[in-house]
């Protein structure tokens, strides 16, 4: 059988009257996006608003030893020039360390460098000028002396005792190290049949977001207040932390956030540039604004996924998978980035390996070095992408070893579905997955045994298709887990606020924030489900930290998991208010009474007692005509932080089916597929959408994607006309399945489904490209991203 | 630099317009800083992502490509524009429909470059040549697919009104 449409959610108690969740309904602000009229910050005015540039480093590392500023100061339009020291005066620098990250170091980072810069692209002056154009032509007559300093660039050689400390004060150029070692590795290794080892690379690459990080900074000195237009994913960290690093309170401080042109992770981090525009509106009380070009994205967006792995994986006969064991050695630029650091990618890479399986051997080293490039940190998906690709690579380079079909070998060592809860050797706990239902369900949608049957057919003409699969698991969800428990002022918690306004209608205030996933759809549908009235009835307002409950905001596929079970309960809460209001005006019991439709009804047999909009009407405007005593409460407002376990993990598993071209080396994606479980589905088609998008962004990782650096470390590629992305010519289709594992830790049972794209596809682009080349006798490819250089190379015809 | 400007006289979505623009100042900041016609976006400034795509005497030009001054006496059509005459509003519809767009900083520019497709194609395009035509407009979030499956259904329903 062939399974082609996307697989339905089963609906549970969740199944109201009237419910929205499980449908696929379409996002309610989309027609201003659709017709040009949204709002990026990069679109924001203000009046008196001026425009900063930055005098940014040439070197990887070089002391600053004279910045000469008279002649840009009277350059047409010239505000004001100013320089590390003297922002230093209004703003104290950071230091990314979390305390359960243990042992973890950096070094205090300011927003301009002072006496040295230690990455190409870090600010070293800010020219703030009426237009960006004169604040950039003034930035070309200042007139910065530097010394140059040795760069360290290879990760390889950072902690070598000839390599001098990037910071003297550390010590050495160790971030961070962590070391597992469960089971008894060395007799499993010992005897296994089989043992094979490889070493992955991971090529540094960034995120790309369509629009350029953008802020814009108000200071108001009659207030007192800083008002911040930002496109950020998490609104209330951002607050802290400017309030924070500027000396005043957190109320002082605003954070709106309106349309943001892509995230991905990208837009929840401490970037200099912008902590340094926040510093300059408060000196200079007046707005200012930057909007990062390209070039500077490159240089300055964190990058991430810059990692060498060497890893083993022993088998016996029966392909019983005996031992994982990697080491991992990562770079991550001068500094640990703030406040979430740079620990956390190598951290998940030793948390995922081996995560599918039942093995219970596995060792790991994970090394974290200081080095003068661009900071890494966390970027879409968050060390999933390596972990994946280097367990899912190893499965099948011994599954091939041993001569064993690659489904077949996973189904034989995976987790049993019926043995949850379980754990992991890395001690990864998993409330509920399916993998075994996944790969059948992938099984059957993609008609492996008559792909596995073309694809011999054509090898006899000289066509090299190959298959590839990763099974993964995916971090949804987060408690206070993850970054609460190091001293993190990232609240794992998010909130609801909800009202029903004079004529019946519904507004909602929520902390999660639309990157364009589509939270406002899911809060709206959470919302309009519990309460009972048609999503058309119900406005979602989102990032405005004046406005919003506290929240974290939307980063590890948490906003609809922990914001939408916080909407679903807020709208059950105003619904058992509206319900005491409409009892005691229709002298009923509340508890005999719904809202469906907008129109309070007898919960037995539906008939319809009693409109919204007049209930508004009597209960805002005629409160005199209530029992004396009884107080109508309006507006309620609901909490949700997930308690029961760390992480609602999910899973599944993706093939891709492509053809490689053996004389150029070009690789053509013909199908890519995606069975994956997120639990409650609650809306199909917005999962779905996230799931493509993030395959789509794996795939650049695998094909495309590489932040290139030469030995002085300058970056050799920071445009998009050679740092090449997935364009639409060269995506394939993909099709995506579902199996639904609620969990129970929340009534709406929904898991996150943001990063399982990335996290998987990868490897198994990887894998397909392996399995294409196998009868050629090519050496495996394991170094990302896979060009065709790559490519000719390992069939040896370069 | 700043001396070095120049009068234009120009149509822009039905209305005429006249300015005096920096010679060095592109097509799109004229639009986005000197109109207020913020619909058209800078994604890369150097005509790779196509998020500036606007029309220009019927034709899509990359706006960061694209001297303002070279403009004068053309007639320039953006989103908003597009949008108030109704004539890509059921691509909008569609894009809506099948959420063809997540962050939607692309959106104007895939829109604009649609549209160019569908006026230009005689028969139904192929997912393919969909894909080819769009391969200038970047977008991050939607992987392309839903982007496809939107142009390929106007296609057909227009191709179907055609009958």
């Amino acid at each position: 059988m062939k399974i082609t449409d996307d697989s339905p959610p089963t609906l549970t108690a969740l199944d109201r009257p009237n419910s929205y969740i499980g449908r696929s309904v379409p996002r309610p602000n989309l027609q201003r996006l659709t017709q040009g009229r949204g709002q990026y910050v990069s679109d924001v005015a203000l009046p008196r608003m001026a425009h900063v540039a930055f005098v940014r480093s040439p070197h990887a590392h070089a002391r600053i030893v004279k910045i000469v500023t008279e002649t840009a100061k009277n350059a047409p339009g010239v505000v004001a020039i100013v320089t590390g020291a003297e922002i230093a005066k209004v703003m104290t620098p950071w230091v990314g360390v979390l305390t359960h990250l243990k042992g973890l170091k950096s070094a205090p980072q300011a927003p301009i460098a002072i006496e040295r810069a230690c990455w190409q692209g870090e600010a070293v002056c800010a020219v703030v000028a009426r237009t960006r154009a004169e604040a950039e032509d003034a930035c070309e007559l200042i007139d910065v002396s530097y010394e140059q300093l040795v760069p360290i660039t290879d990760p390889e050689t950072a902690l070598d005792a000839g390599t001098p400390a990037m910071h003297a004060s550390l010590g050495d150029n160790l971030c961070f190290e962590r070391k597992l070692d469960v089971g008894a590795v060395d007799k499993a290794f010992a005897e296994s049949d089989t043992v094979v080892e490889a070493t992955f690379r991971f090529g540094r690459h960034t995120g790309v977001t369509n629009e350029p990080r953008s802020i814009v900074a108000d200071w108001n000195e009659g207030e007192q207040r800083m008002t911040v237009y930002q496109g950020t994913q998490a609104p209330h960290m951002m607050q802290n932390l400017f309030a924070k690093h500027l000396g005043i309170a957190e109320h002082q401080v605003r954070v709106l956030t309106k349309d943001v042109g892509g995230s991905f992770g990208i837009k929840v981090h401490t970037y200099a540039d912008e902590m340094a525009t926040v510093a300059l509106s408060k000196l200079l009380k007046r707005p200012v604004k930057f909007v990062a070009d390209r070039i500077e994205s490159f240089v300055t967006d964190i990058h991430a996924r810059d990692h060498r792995i060497k890893a083993k994986i022993g088998v016996s006969k029966d392909g019983t998978i005996t031992a994982f064991e990697i080491d991992d050695l990562t770079g991550i630029g001068p500094y640990s980035v703030y406040p979430r650091t740079s620990g956390i990618e190598a951290n998940q890479i030793v948390n995922l390996v081996g995560g599918p399986y039942s093995c219970p051997n596995y060792r790991a080293q994970a090394r974290v070095v200081f080095q003068n490039k661009n900071v890494m940190c966390q970027y879409r998906a968050v060390g999933h992408p390596i972990a994946t690709a280097v367990t899912e690579g190893l499965v099948e380079l011994a599954a091939a070893r041993i001569g064993m079909d690659p489904l077949e070998f996973r189904r034989r060592n995976m987790i049993s579905d019926d043995a949850y809860p379980a754990q992991s050797a890395a001690g990864l706990k998993f409330e509920k997955l399916s993998h075994h239902e996944s790969i059948a369900h992938l099984d059957a949608m993609m008609n492996y045994a008559g792909l596995r049957a073309e694809q011999k057919k054509l090898r006899d003409k000289g066509i090299y298709r190959g298959i590839g699969f990763a099974s993964f698991i995916e971090v949804t969800n987060p408690s206070a887990a993850f970054y609460g428990v190091g001293g993190a002022r990232i609240t794992s918690m998010d909130g609801a606020t909800v009202k029903l306004d004079a004529q019946g209608a519904i507004i909602v205030q929520t902390g999660v924030t639309e990157q364009g996933q589509g939270a406002e759809a899911v809060v709206a549908q959470c919302v309009a489900s519990a309460f009972g009235v048609p999503i058309e009835m119900v406005r979602v307002i989102t990032g405005d930290t004046d406005n919003t409950p506290y929240g974290g905001g939307t980063w590890a596929s948490r906003a609809a998991g922990i914001g939408g079970e916080a909407a679903w309960q807020a709208g059950k809460a105003l619904r058992a208010n509206v319900l005491a209001v409409a009892g005691a005006m229709l002298q009923a019991k509340p508890e005999e009474l719904d809202i469906r439709n907008a129109i309070v009804i007898d919960k037995e047999k539906g008939t319809e007692r009693l409109p919204l909009d007049e209930l508004a009407r009597v209960a805002y405007f005629r409160p005199d005509t209530l029992p004396p005593g009884f107080q109508a409460e309006l507006m309620a407002t609901r909490h949700y932080v997930p308690r029961a376990w760390p992480f609602a993990f999910t899973n599944g598993i993706q093939a891709s089916y492509l053809e490689v071209d053996v004389d150029t080396g070009f690789v053509r994606l013909l199908k890519h597929w995606c069975v994956e479980d997120c639990g409650t589905i609650i809306n199909p088609q917005l999962v779905d959408e996230q799931i493509r998008g993030g395959v789509v962004q794996g795939i650049g990782a695998a094909l495309f994607e590489h932040c290139l650096y030469d030995e002085r470390g300058q970056l050799l590629n920071g445009n998009m006309a050679d740092y090449l992305v997935p364009m639409a010519a060269e995506m394939p289709d993909i099709e995506c399945g579902h199996v639904v594992s609620p969990t129970a830790d929340s009534e709406l049972g929904a898991k996150g489904a943001g990063e399982a794209g990335t996290a998987g596809a990868p490897g198994c682009v990887m894998n397909a490209i392996n399995d294409a080349l196998r009868p050629l006798g090519a050496q495996p490819l394991t170094d990302m991203p896979f060009t065709p250089d790559k490519i000719l190379r390992a069939l040896g015809k370069v | 630099m700043r001396d070095k400007s120049a009068d234009i006289s120009l149509t822009v979505n039905g209305e005429r317009v006249q300015e005096r623009v920096d010679a060095r100042k592109t097509l799109v900041d004229f639009l986005r800083d000197d109109l207020a016609l913020t619909g058209s976006h800078v994604g890369c400034e150097h005509g790779v992502c196509g998020a500036c795509t606007v029309r220009v005497n019927g034709e899509i030009v990359r706006g960061c490509l694209m001297l303002a001054v070279q403009c004068d006496g053309a007639k320039i059509e953006t989103i908003e524009g597009l949008s108030d005459s109704g004539e890509v509003a059921d691509l909008q519809a569609a894009f809506e429909q099948r959420n063809a767009l997540q962050c939607g900083f692309c959106t104007p520019g895939m829109l604009t470059a649609a549209q160019e497709l569908l006026e230009r194609s005689k028969t139904v395009p192929s997912r393919d040549e969909i894909r080819e035509h769009l391969s200038g407009n970047y977008c991050r979030c939607t992987g392309y697919h839903a982007i496809v499956d939107a142009v390929e259904a106007v296609a057909q329903a227009r191709a179907g009104d055609r009958k």
